[in-house]
């Protein structure tokens, strides 16, 4: 069981299983969970299922997982807080990741970035007010050979520039400056 | 299966090739290219041409000149194709016939390719990353079958030991020695762990040979566990790398049904098992007492060295731990032998290196050379130089954690010691080139920022000091520093990288260090006059003198 004995521990998993039982998205965590016999060592494995099905991680969420695995819920949060890879806040409906590793950097990615933040209006790590674009950057995605490189959607385009760059995501931000 | 069978499937295969085979590279670069478009349209192109008979397109891995993608190679004419589109794939299976290409040729007999030598990359380009069939003929899984059936474990420690390779991953170790301490270990449970968390921004060598050659990666485990009698073993693979992720669980799965992996291997006792295990972007996971950390599903935090791994490491049981590129090389040693191995490279680094080519430089790609080789080959013959007239000001080695090798030591060999000599570091193969318009300062602080961002927070030297020294460097770059900062900057990296737990703080400084001993001038230009620098009056005609 849970590690907690706070009565107010106990009420939130008790109402989170319960909103958990309503959610086919629940369920099939539940299974990738029983596919790695509920180890704690796939914490990591689990969580990357979970904002797979989810988009991010709530607290709900991540108290399920912590029941689940029979961890406490401090070494859920503290994995999911520690690795980049994992958000806790929603993310936008259009995301595009910008690759700042050295060889993007030195051919001009952070140019690149600066005038999609210009035009969005907002930092890299956020999200349009109206939840339409996220603007995230990357430490290295890999694909230096065709620097600089912009993922648009889970779709890796090769030598970018600021124009080129600001016309693909021209549709994804209309209140942009 | 046994050897003849392996030897029955590997015939089949050849004698299924077709006299003619178009080979298109679908690694991440040129897939982010329309490479999988290209391929679908060459293959419609050879059906409605009639030639399915005659030519085969095969989906192959990295072909190497990432800048120019994505590649087509057409064997046996030697014809290589850039920047294909879809729309003018067809035009290469018209050219089988006699008609004209509109499709760029590129150059297979520039430097770029001829001066390479191929051991980990041997089979990438040329294989089927997606089929074992394809590795299989091309000699894979012998080595594997012969270890288990003519070698003990210690004869195959003693092979690593005679090839004299060292570790890929960056702090190059020997990596017979490694196996040997393992090996000796005491313990009923043994792992071993693959490093595929490469971190290193400019680096894609790992990625590339992942995604072109994953088997090549699995035998080297195999073989790794058998040596050192594990039965487990995890692939920790970033996350930012998701086909690479695929196409190694495809090979697992292949494997495991062809029985080179599981129980039983080749009708022998022994047993090896490999999993998967994704990473979740952290830099600080390519240090493997964190991997190892992360492996077990917690945060990964380094802990103190020793008791090394090699004692005491996954779930406290001795653990093996070897980069992706190492554990390629160990296949072809196995074939070949290990005097083979050692015959190449330098006297005290054997062998051939992969290094990721990018940055301002003409030909980024891919390109693996013997250790030894001079930068100015790599950069100048291979590379092919900085575009537009623009000159070689520096070359970035080791990513975060190396220097900045300026253009006066061009003719340096590239092997462990002289880069350690120039104060870089070998690293992980990343190699970033840079022209004049790059402010070396801000190269600093650009690998500062990195490392700032990704100290883990455990030990303080790492965790304040980064943030110390990127605060100094900034302030050098807004123009608001005096020479004292600059000395405080010398001091505060001394003090990070002597007392850091792990390499990524002991190493931060590095770009720091490097880019102040060969461009010191840099930061002195940024620099504000002293405010108590003294000027004494001295008599006209004499010599002024500022005494600070």
């Amino acid at each position: 069981m849970l590690t907690c004995t706070s009565n107010g521990k106990r009420k939130a998993v008790a109402a989170v299983l319960e909103h958990a039982s309503g959610d086919k998205r629940f369920k099939i965590l539940e299974t990738h969970m029983k596919r790695h016999q509920h180890k704690a060592d796939a914490l990591i494995e689990v969580l990357h299922k979970a904002q797979e099905l989810f988009g991010f991680l709530d607290d709900g969420l991540m108290l399920f997982v912590a029941h689940h695995l029979k961890l406490p819920p401090s070494r859920v949060y503290g994995v999911a807080t520690f690795y980049h890879f994992f958000t806790l806040k929603p993310k936008g409906a259009h995301t595009c990741v910008v690759c700042l590793g050295t060889a993007c950097y030195v051919k001009g990615a952070d140019r690149v970035l600066r005038a999609i933040e210009t035009r969005a209006g907002i930092k890299a790590g956020e999200t349009t007010p109206d939840k339409q674009f996220s603007l995230v950057t990357a430490r290295c995605i890999g694909a230096c050979g065709i620097a600089p490189a912009v993922v648009y959607d889970g779709t890796v385009t090769p030598r970018q520039t600021p124009e080129g760059a600001l016309e693909r995501v021209k549709g994804w931000c209309s209140h942009g400056p | 299966m046994d050897l003849k069978d392996l030897l029955a499937l590997k015939e089949k295969e050849l004698a299924a090739r077709k006299p003619i085979v178009i080979r298109c590279c679908t690694a991440a670069g040129c897939l982010s290219s329309r490479g999988e478009a290209v391929k679908e349209r060459l293959e419609r192109a050879v059906y409605d041409a009639g030639l399915g008979e005659r030519v085969e397109v095969r989906g192959v891995g990295c072909l190497r000149l990432c800048c120019q993608g994505p590649l087509v190679q057409v064997d046996p004419d030697n014809l290589l194709y850039e920047r294909v589109t879809p729309e003018e794939a067809g035009s290469i299976v018209d050219a089988l016939n006699g008609e004209k290409v509109s499709v760029a040729r590129g150059n297979p007999n520039d430097p770029f390719f001829t001066k390479q030598q191929s051991i980990v990359l041997a089979n990438s380009g040329v294989v089927d990353p997606n089929r074992i069939e394809s590795y299989v003929a091309a000699d894979g899984y012998q080595a594997l079958h012969q270890a288990l059936h003519e070698m003990t474990p210690k004869a195959v420690v003693e092979e690593m030991l005679a090839s004299g390779l060292r570790g890929r991953g960056g702090a190059g170790y020997p990596t017979g020695l490694k196996w040997a301490t393992v090996q000796k270990a005491a313990g009923a449970k043994k792992y071993v762990i693959c490093n595929a968390d490469e971190g290193d921004p400019g680096a894609f060598m790992d990625r590339s040979v992942l995604e072109s050659d994953p088997h090549s990666v699995l035998e080297g485990m195999a073989l790794g566990a058998y040596a050192v009698g594990a039965d487990q073993g995890y692939i920790y693979v970033r996350a930012e790398y998701p086909l690479a992720i695929a196409r190694l669980q495809t090979a697992i799965n292949q494997a495991r049904r062809l029985g080179v992996l599981g129980s039983a291997v080749f009708e022998s006792p022994f047993h090896f098992n490999v999993d998967l295990r994704i990473g979740a972007g952290a830099f600080v996971c390519g240090e493997e007492t964190a991997l190892m950390a992360s492996v077990e599903g917690k945060r990964g935090t380094p802990r103190p060295r020793p008791p090394f791994p090699a004692e005491s490491g996954l779930w406290n049981c001795p653990t093996l731990i070897n980069n992706v590129e190492t554990f390629a090389n160990v296949p072809a040693i196995l074939r070949r032998g290990g005097a083979w191995f050692a015959g190449i490279g330098t006297e005290r680094s054997k062998g051939t290196k992969v290094f990721a080519l990018a940055g301002k430089i003409r030909n980024t790609g891919l390109i693996e050379v013997p250790m030894g080789t001079p930068l100015r080959v790599i950069v100048e013959e291979m590379g092919g130089g900085a575009p537009d007239g623009a000159s070689i000001k520096a070359v970035q080695t080791g990513g975060p954690s190396g220097g900045c090798i300026p253009a006066e030591h061009l003719d340096t060999p590239v092997d462990y010691d002289s880069l350690n000599k120039l104060g870089s570091i070998m690293g992980s193969g990343g190699m970033i080139v840079m022209d004049d318009s790059t402010r070396m300062v801000d190269v600093a602080r650009f690998f500062m920022e990195f490392c700032m961002d990704e100290s883990c927070g455990k030990c303080i030297p790492c965790r304040a000091g980064t943030v110390q020294i990127h605060g100094l460097l900034a302030k050098v770059l807004a123009g608001e520093a005096t020479a004292r900062d600059l000395g405080q900057l010398e001091e505060l990296c001394d003090l990070v990288k002597n007392t850091s737990l792990c390499g990524l703080g002991q190493t931060a400084p590095n770009p720091v260090l490097s880019t102040l001993r060969f461009f010191r001038r840099e930061y002195e230009e940024l620099l504000l006059p002293d405010p108590f620098a003294v000027k004494l009056a001295v008599p006209e005609g004499t010599v002024s003198v500022e005494i600070r």
